[in-house]
């Protein structure tokens, strides 16, 4: 595809996929923050999987050089990413495949939707993907007609649930054994109402659904944790072994990628399939590994077609400082660490990509003021900096977005007015006798005004002292 | 040694104890305190709420009022990471880039308190006498961006009468934050709820840490609850002895 580009590039379209929430994280974090079931399903798995996490890393005796090493591939990729995809292009090309370039969401889900009514089907099996929840395809495929059928286990439980992630890696965290089971009574096909809500039970009744499901669907839809430039391959690192089954029995593959997914070569990959996994599940090595490159004649898919997807990318990597956040590989490791996360679930963050990781790529994508409370979603604690495998320096980036940010204009002026009192001594020394004679806040500070009001809500405000320590200090 | 006091705004304002303390303890190991009246605050409310440019000019107020000293110390970790990791880049992004080199020069003069203690002067036993069950809670900025490790508990253990039980998931942030604990004042109680838990399970009376702001976090959901468990920053319990008046007479947080 060819076109004329001219000035700053665009941020992700609005109307289209889940990059956007229905309202500011406050507020939607109360409902997480009031569901027990919520708070104890994610207390208790966030900190089983710290724990596990912690322990494989630590048999890596140079994990940190591992850190460094994914970071500066991840930079240097981005230094040169139009090469780099141009290279992907031809080498994937050359093997059989097709690329499409899709500079956003409506691009690449008419390019997908266009590319399976092709082949005739009415029906696609999914390998979990971030991208195409980005994007909304199931939405776009099913308004033409064509059926979606997830098949990660807990990305399926979400599908037939009519629900949405809530993690990148375990989107049905926020569900219970017994939820599950209603939902798996209630939409799938030929389940009694004998079947339990244990774990086994459960997994049986998803697999013999999902078997008829990948013997007689044509089409298989996926997205790709790396693609290596210098040979046009393309990675999948999973769990279940689903993954695998879409990838090699149908007669069509359709691999939709952010662009930031390329790596240079082979070799890099070392690095990545060291880290993702410790930091990701926990494991030394994820069960499944599937690489394939273009089409092989009589194995597997016999059409690859990869679908190049932009929807804000190119925005975030002209910000300097922000296009580290286009280093994740999706390890949700900032979320299983992150103490605002555990409390609210990832459904208050509004899009697919919850947590910190999220605070700080929805807003690029989107353009900072359609999710402007998200890069306040955090205490700046520093723990997803610690966690992250290719060292994205999360707090610096939640703090560099705030000052983008749109403001509300009291606190602006609020703030403005400190600053101007701040570098004023004397004026300063009287605002603090201000503070100290007024006691206008009342016994524990309780009827002092919005939006500081929410300090009192939970929390007693100290007296303030008979004297500053200046006056002290003066003094003796 | 001489020493310049980075007081922080909070602590001569609302914790004027935890910056006495600090005097008192400095000269009793036979150091000379000095304290820049010209300073005010350090900016961090301002670049961590978005206002990066209202804070360029407390930026250059700090580097211009601390510049001329070999040794600053704040009891508080969290001002010292701003100090550290946020001036110079305050100072550069507004295109500032003497300011940014002097303010890396400042920062690497710039210490937090347990910081000083043990690494400057070389002390552990700092003489202290605190009769008290005590535990310590690491704030997220003196753990996390300054790296002070184990160096206040090091302090604390050689506290004499002092009684020093672990935090259970102490490495948690304690929901403060900055504005944060107003911005999002329900995640944060709901962040200080488990932390509060945490603290009373230890059957501590003192609840310590080397921030007033984590503190008056801390300390005004435990005063609301009523828990009879107080907050008292490091450097009073350091500074205490047998006869001293901050032998823990003042929480962080009065009824």
């Amino acid at each position: 595809m060819t076109r004329t580009f001219l000035g700053m590039p665009v941020t992700a379209p609005p109307g289209v996929g889940h990059l956007r929430g229905a309202e500011p994280f406050p507020s939607a974090a109360r409902r997480g923050l009031a569901d027990p079931q919520l708070r104890r399903n994610l207390g208790h798995a966030t900190k089983t999987i710290r724990a596990k996490s912690a322990g494989v890393i630590g048999e890596v005796p140079d994990w940190q050089e591992l850190r460094a090493a994914g970071s500066a591939i991840k930079t240097d990729v981005m230094a040169r990413l139009p090469e780099l995809l141009e290279q992907l292009e031809a080498k994937v090309t050359a093997a059989g495949g097709v690329v499409h370039w899709a500079a956003d969401a409506n691009e690449a889900n008419r390019i997908v939707t266009d590319l399976v009514r092709a082949t005739g089907g009415s029906r696609v099996i999914k390998v979990k993907s971030m991208a195409t929840q980005e994007i909304g395809l199931n939405e776009a495929l099913e308004a033409v007609g064509i059926e979606p059928v997830e098949t990660d286990l807990a990305e399926l439980i979400v599908q037939l649930g009519d629900d949405r992630p809530s993690h990148i890696l375990v989107p049905a965290i926020h569900r219970n054994r017994a939820e599950i089971r209603e939902i798996f009574l209630r939409t799938m096909p030929g389940v009694d109402s004998t079947l339990t809500d244990e774990p086994a039970a459960l997994a049986a009744v998803a697999r013999r659904y999902l078997r008829q499901t990948f013997l007689t669907t044509k089409v298989a839809i996926s997205g790709a944790n790396f693609a290596v430039a210098d040979t046009g391959t393309l990675a999948v690192v999973e769990s279940e072994g689903n993954g695998r089954m879409c990838l090699t029995l149908p007669e069509t593959l359709i691999t939709v990628m952010g662009i930031e997914k390329v790596v240079p070569t082979w070799r890099d990959l070392e690095v990545f399939l060291q880290l993702l996994p410790r930091a990701s599940t926990g494991e030394r090595m994820n069960p499944y590994t599937s690489m394939w490159t273009g089409v092989t004649p009589g194995d597997g898919p016999q059409a690859f077609h990869l679908v190049l997807l932009d929807n804000g990318r190119s925005a975030v990597l002209a910000d300097e400082v922000g296009r580290q956040a286009l280093h994740c590989i999706r390890c949700s490791a900032c979320l299983n660490v992150c103490p605002v996360y555990e409390r609210t679930g990832g459904h208050a963050y509004g899009s697919v990509y919850p947590g910190p990781i999220g605070a700080v790529l929805s807003p690029q994508l989107t353009g900072v003021a359609d999710n402007s409370s998200l890069p306040y979603a955090s205490s700046l604690c520093g723990a997803c900096y610690d966690a992250c495998p290719v060292k994205i320096n999360i707090p610096e980036l939640l703090v560099h977005l705030r000052d983008q940010a749109p403001h509300p204009r009291g606190e602006a002026t609020a703030m403005a007015a400190a600053a101007y009192t701040m570098n004023r001594p004397r004026l300063y020394q009287a605002a603090q006798r201000a503070v100290r004679l007024s006691r206008l806040a009342g016994r524990r500070g309780r009827g002092i005004p919005p939006p500081l009001d929410g300090w009192t809500a939970s929390r007693d405000l100290p007296d303030p002292p008979a004297q500053t320590f200046r006056d002290w200090w003066a003094t003796r | 040694m001489r020493i310049a006091l980075f007081v922080t705004c909070l602590a001569d304002t609302m914790f004027p104890e935890a910056a006495k303390a600090t005097v008192t303890l400095l000269e009793r190991l036979g150091h000379e305190v000095v304290f820049p009246t010209e300073q005010t605050c350090c900016g961090q409310m301002h670049v961590n709420t978005g206002y990066q440019r209202d804070a360029l000019p407390l930026v250059r107020r700090h580097v211009r009022t601390f510049d001329p000293y070999d040794v600053i110390v704040a009891p508080s970790g969290s001002c010292v990471g701003s100090v550290r990791h946020q001036h110079a880049m305050v100072a550069s992004r507004a295109g500032d880039r003497r300011l940014a080199s002097r303010a890396e020069s400042v920062a690497g003069r710039t210490y937090e308190l347990s910081e000083l203690l043990v690494d400057v002067l070389g002390v552990t036993d700092v003489g202290a006498y605190y009769p008290h069950r005590v535990t310590y809670h690491p704030t997220c900025h003196s753990l996390r961006m300054l790296r002070v490790g184990d160096r206040p508990l090091r302090l604390l253990r050689e506290v004499r009468g002092l009684d020093l039980v672990e935090l259970p998931a102490a490495d948690q942030c304690c929901g403060f934050g900055g504005t944060f604990a107003v911005k999002n004042a329900d995640t944060s109680t709901a962040m200080l709820a488990d932390k509060m838990h945490h603290v009373l399970s230890t059957g501590a009376d003192v609840c310590t840490a080397g921030d007033s702001s984590c503190l008056m976090h801390i300390g005004g959901g435990l005063s609301r609850l009523r828990s009879g468990v107080r907050t008292v920053h490091l450097a009073e319990i350091l500074a205490s002895t047998e006869h001293s008046e901050t032998a823990g007479d003042r929480g962080a947080v009065r009824p």
